[in-house]
């Protein structure tokens, strides 16, 4: 009962705070919901998109891409194509075999994974339709698109290869010779044998995670240009930092000769958290051709060959107690990998491994995946990437569980999860959970959800057979993000740090200008960084610039994904200030004539404790530029370099309640309501913070209702248009209702958590168990995704039998 | 090859132009235009849109020679002498966009919608903006702009007029 009133306390302070609006003088900018200074650009169309991006000379690359799914490639002729008006050059695989390297994977799970070559521009053989069999260079979008159809391609049909369980069968055929087991990964933690002997209630299900596509609004473009010794690429890149390093090691460029510059990125969603063919290509056209050129995506062709998210088959099953309280788990997984290991395919599976004991304690768990080629886009990481298909799994489980004993499932999640007590809490995957308040989050869901008066008015429907029935969603969610601590990556055989860098300048005129190697693309990094460095070095807001996303200007990062900006680049920007700061103290001292500890820092001011005497850091900066009287041996400089790596992963958590109205006779659902009550610690910017909810409410509806990419019994992809693959529109979701609770996080000194992913991970299975809740009493138990009103009403005819 | 004359916001162009040549091409490509973008290539995603003579259009789906004549407003011709258009702060004070690159298009959509219904209640937002996308944000910060914008725009009298 406590639980609930600290709650409800905490949420209102967290609304009064939300309404303020402008920062009062004093007040402290973190927390404050500053409007965002990256708007003003994007408002107003100035904004800069890398297809906005004209150079004199500039080319237009379009490619030939594969109608197939699998064959041999037997002939590639470029040379009609050559000879058309405006085309300046033509290329098959073959001609471009010798240079064009691979595309890398940095995320080599066991040391016997299979990892096929993976050419940029097929060579021999394609593997999944679009994959890029040649390409012409002309002096114009609309020419270098009509050259295509004068490409000739001969193809030798080989068999696709589509179902993963298939696939594994000795006698499939291949998608490589080495076989189309890429690799089995496992994890184990107690006796999961004794945890499931005899155990009073075991539940088993299995779920299928379907294909995904990110669709980022923005599609991908890129620019390459070179002056014969350095190259520039410019690309709509979550990674420009990861990627200049991959593409030097790719190409050969050496990588002090190279350049990446990420401009404004429009979306990314870890679609863009990749070493893509094209990057690969751009450049080496421009060093064949010497001349800058440009290749944009249309979105049917993105559909085809940006990567595809999820994509994997869950055989799970749960040991209980009769009262409820959990003994054991068990995991079997296929991941679908498609045609090829991109950059963290395999990895984002294993990123789930350690998240399907969700926020509930239990006495074993055994984790098994298997990697799986197919024909396929390659999978890589989207929006959650493995963590919310182990959620979803988890979060299913507890819902059929508490149907089982006919518990409330919210009543089942309070018997095992974590209590607030119990953190730091080492779960049975092996990570520390730093701290939660799963209990007040929940209390306050169901308090702004109203869910007594929902459960009976369900009761009242289902009384009366309304053909019209209520379903009632719970998930209860944590997840590891903000990633990450470097050794952790390492003895998961990551091939790179989870670290983050910033630099601090302080400008002889007291403005600030913070280089930052988070790379942000929508999420808002410029006005959240800057209240930062308001509140650490006492400057006000607006003299705050930050500058991302370029390797000239920010020369060290590790980029945008997995919830890490701000527990990680942030707490960089962080340190950076804490350095100049006390550069700064001791410029302060010598012209104050104290000593450095006797000067406090407040308000931007170094202040001799008890006189009135002080110096601005205004002040300090321009004596130290001016640097006529510096104590001696001090540098005339305050500027600052931070790189933070994290000691843990960040866990925000929280409790999502969703209802909805399923229409028995057609099998349509709409939501009625969602509500989300998320803890992501302390909080920087509540409006960016819910913002970031809202979208991944949005993409996490998505999965559950709507998105589904569809390759045919050949292998061709069906969903190639936004006409078939179905992203939500303002008209198929609701008014979201948020609210937040504050357990800070024990990890960093701002005491924040990730918020990225936090709503997709969360929302996916919220909808899918108010779906079964509605059609329970049918005896429906599943519904597969995307629960379509077709699915929804085959499920209904099939539980009637 | 054919010549046009269009007036992008309020400046006139003389263009020679392929009859295949669409609209947002011309307004990308050829003048400079690029505040307005590209998301699909079937009508789909509204990250296009653009007025032409007074009414909203998918300036993907329209061929720059249909625009002859024409006067074309986009989102970098919507800001007066006295600053933004009440559409555009409302968008900045909501927190209606994330990346914006569905935001040019969502504005010029929401300002056409209030044309016809200078009030719109929560559904009409929605069910009005069906056909511009937006994969980051939800959507319920959109609408709660369109419906600000549209209370500054009835305040400064600047809606409902044809
Ligand atoms: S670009 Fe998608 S509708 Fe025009
Ligand atoms: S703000 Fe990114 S698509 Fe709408």
């Amino acid at each position: 009962m406590t639980e609930q009133i600290d709650a409800g306390m905490v949420a209102r302070q967290v609304a009064e705070s939300d309404e303020l609006g402008e920062p009062v003088p004093g007040r402290r900018e973190v927390g404050a919901a500053r409007r965002r200074k990256e708007d003003a650009r994007l408002v107003t169309g100035r904004t800069r998109w890398t297809d906005n991006i004209q150079l004199p000379g500039m080319l237009h690359v379009a490619f030939v891409r594969s109608p197939m799914a699998h064959a041999r490639i037997t002939r590639v002729d470029v040379s009609a194509a050559r000879r058309l008006p405006g085309v300046v050059a033509a290329f098959s695989g073959r001609d471009l075999a010798a240079e064009q390297g691979g595309l890398p994977c940095a995320w080599p799970v066991t040391e016997d994974m299979v990892l096929p070559d993976h050419p940029p521009m097929a060579v021999e053989e394609v593997r999944y339709p679009g994959e890029a069999v040649a390409c012409v260079v002309a002096t114009d979008r609309y020419l270098a698109s009509d050259a295509l159809e004068a490409v000739e391609v001969d193809y030798e049909p080989l068999p696709a290869v589509l179902d993963m369980t298939r696939a594994l069968a000795p006698d499939s055929p291949r998608v490589h010779p080495e076989g189309n087991r890429a690799f089995v990964w496992k994890f184990a933690a107690g006796d999961a044998d004794a945890a499931f002997r005899d155990a009073p209630v075991v539940v088993e299900r299995t779920f299928v995670q379907q294909r995904l596509i990110p669709t980022a609004m923005e599609p991908r473009a890129v620019v390459a240009q070179t002056d014969g010794d350095s190259f520039t690429l410019y690309s709509a890149t979550q990674i420009p930092h990861v990627l200049r390093v991959m593409l030097a090691i790719t190409t050969g460029i050496p990588e002090h000769k190279l350049r990446v510059i990420a401009p404004d990125v429009g979306g990314g969603f870890g679609s863009k958290l990749q070493v893509t063919a094209e990057e690969v290509l751009a450049l080496l056209l421009t060093r064949r051709l010497g001349r800058p050129v440009k290749w944009t995506e249309s979105r049917s062709e993105g559909n085809l060959t940006v990567h595809h998210g999820r994509d994997q088959l869950q055989r799970v099953s749960l040991a209980a107690g009769a009262d409820g309280r959990l003994r054991g788990l068990k995991v079997d997984l296929l991941a679908d990998m498609g045609a090829y290991l991109m950059l963290v395919t395999p990895g984002v599976p294993l990123l789930g491994a350690f998240m399907y004991n969700g926020i509930y304690k239990m006495d074993a768990y055994d984790f098994t995946c298997t990697g799986v080629f197919t024909t396929k886009m390659p999978t890589d990481a989207y929006r959650g990437a493995g963590r919310p298909e182990a959620t979803f799994a988890i979060e299913r489980l507890m819902d059929e569980l508490a149907a089982e004993l006919g518990l409330d499932p919210v009543e089942v999640r309070r018997r095992n999860w974590i209590a607030r007590e119990e953190f730091p809490y080492a779960t049975i995957a092996g990570l520390t959970y730093d701290s939660g308040d799963y209990a007040a989050a929940t209390d306050r869901a169901l308090e702004l959800f109203g869910y007594d008066a929902l459960r009976a008015e369900q009761a009242a429907r289902r009384e009366r057979g309304d053909p019209v029935q209520l379903g009632i969603g719970v998930s209860t969610f944590t997840e590891m993000c903000g990633l990450a601590p470097s050794r952790v990556l390492g003895s998961l055989s990551y091939g790179a740090g989870g670290w983050e860098h910033a630099s601090v300048r302080m400008l002889p005129t007291g403005k600030v200008e913070v280089v930052t190697g988070s790379s942000p693309h929508g999420q808002g990094h410029e006005t959240a960084w800057s209240q930062i460095v308001a509140d650490a070095l006492g400057v006000p807001f607006e003299d705050v610039a930050v500058a991302h996303g370029d390797t000239g200007v920010s020369h060290k990062g590790m980029d945008t994904y997995g919830s890490r900006s701000l527990v990680v680049g942030g707490m960089a920007v962080l340190r950076a200030c804490d350095k100049v700061r006390e550069k700064a103290r001791q410029i302060a001292a010598h012209l104050l004539e104290a000593a450095a500890d006797d000067l406090e820092f407040t308000e931007g001011s170094f202040r001799v404790r008890g006189t009135g005497a002080a110096r601005t850091i205004q002040e300090v900066a321009l004596a130290t530029f001016a640097a006529h009287d510096l104590p001696d041996g001090v540098e005339p400089s305050l500027d600052s370099d931070a790189t933070y790596d994290p000691d843990n992963f960040s866990y925000p958590h929280g409790t999502h309640l969703c209802a909805v109205e399923v229409d028995t006779e057609t099998g349509a659902t709409k939501i009625r309501s969602y509500v989300a009550v998320d803890d992501v610690g302390r909080v920087v910017n509540p409006t960016i913070v819910t913002g970031q909810v809202h979208g991944g409410l949005a993409q996490g509806i998505g999965q559950a209702l709507f998105e589904e990419a569809v390759y045919d019994a050949d292998g061709n992809l069906l969903t190639t248009t936004m006409a078939d693959y179905l992203i939500p529109s303002a008209a198929d979701l609701p008014e979201f209702v948020t609210d937040r609770t504050e357990t800070p996080a024990t990890t960093n000194p701002l005491g924040v958590k990730g918020v990225g992913e936090a709503g997709t991970i969360a929302s996916t299975p919220a909808v899918v168990n108010a779906v079964v809740d509605a059609l329970r009493p049918r005896g429906v138990t599943d519904v597969p995704m995307p629960c379509t009103p077709q699915r929804v009403w085959r499920a209904i005819q099939e539980a009637a039998g | 090859m054919a010549r046009i004359t269009v007036t992008v916001d309020g400046v006139a162009y003389q263009e020679e132009v392929e009859p295949r040549l669409l609209l947002v091409h011309l307004l990308r490509d050829r003048i400079g235009k690029t505040g307005t973008p590209i998301g699909c290539d079937t009508g789909n995603c509204g990250a296009c849109t653009i007025m032409l003579d007074g009414r909203s259009a998918k300036s993907c789906s329209v061929l720059a020679v249909q625009a002859d004549g024409a006067e074309v407003l986009t989102v970098e011709g919507l800001a007066g002498p006295d600053g933004w258009h009440p559409m555009q702060r409302a968008f900045h004070e909501e927190h209606a966009l994330q990346c914006g690159y569905c935001t040019p298009g969502m504005i010029m959509a929401a300002i056409d919608l209030l044309k016809d219904d200078p009030d719109p209640s929560e559904d009409a937002v929605r069910a009005g903006l069906e056909g511009n996308l937006c994969r980051c944000t939800g959507y319920s910060n959109i609408v709660r702009a369109v419906r600000g914008g549209a209370r500054a725009m009835r305040d400064a009298g600047a809606v409902g007029d044809r």
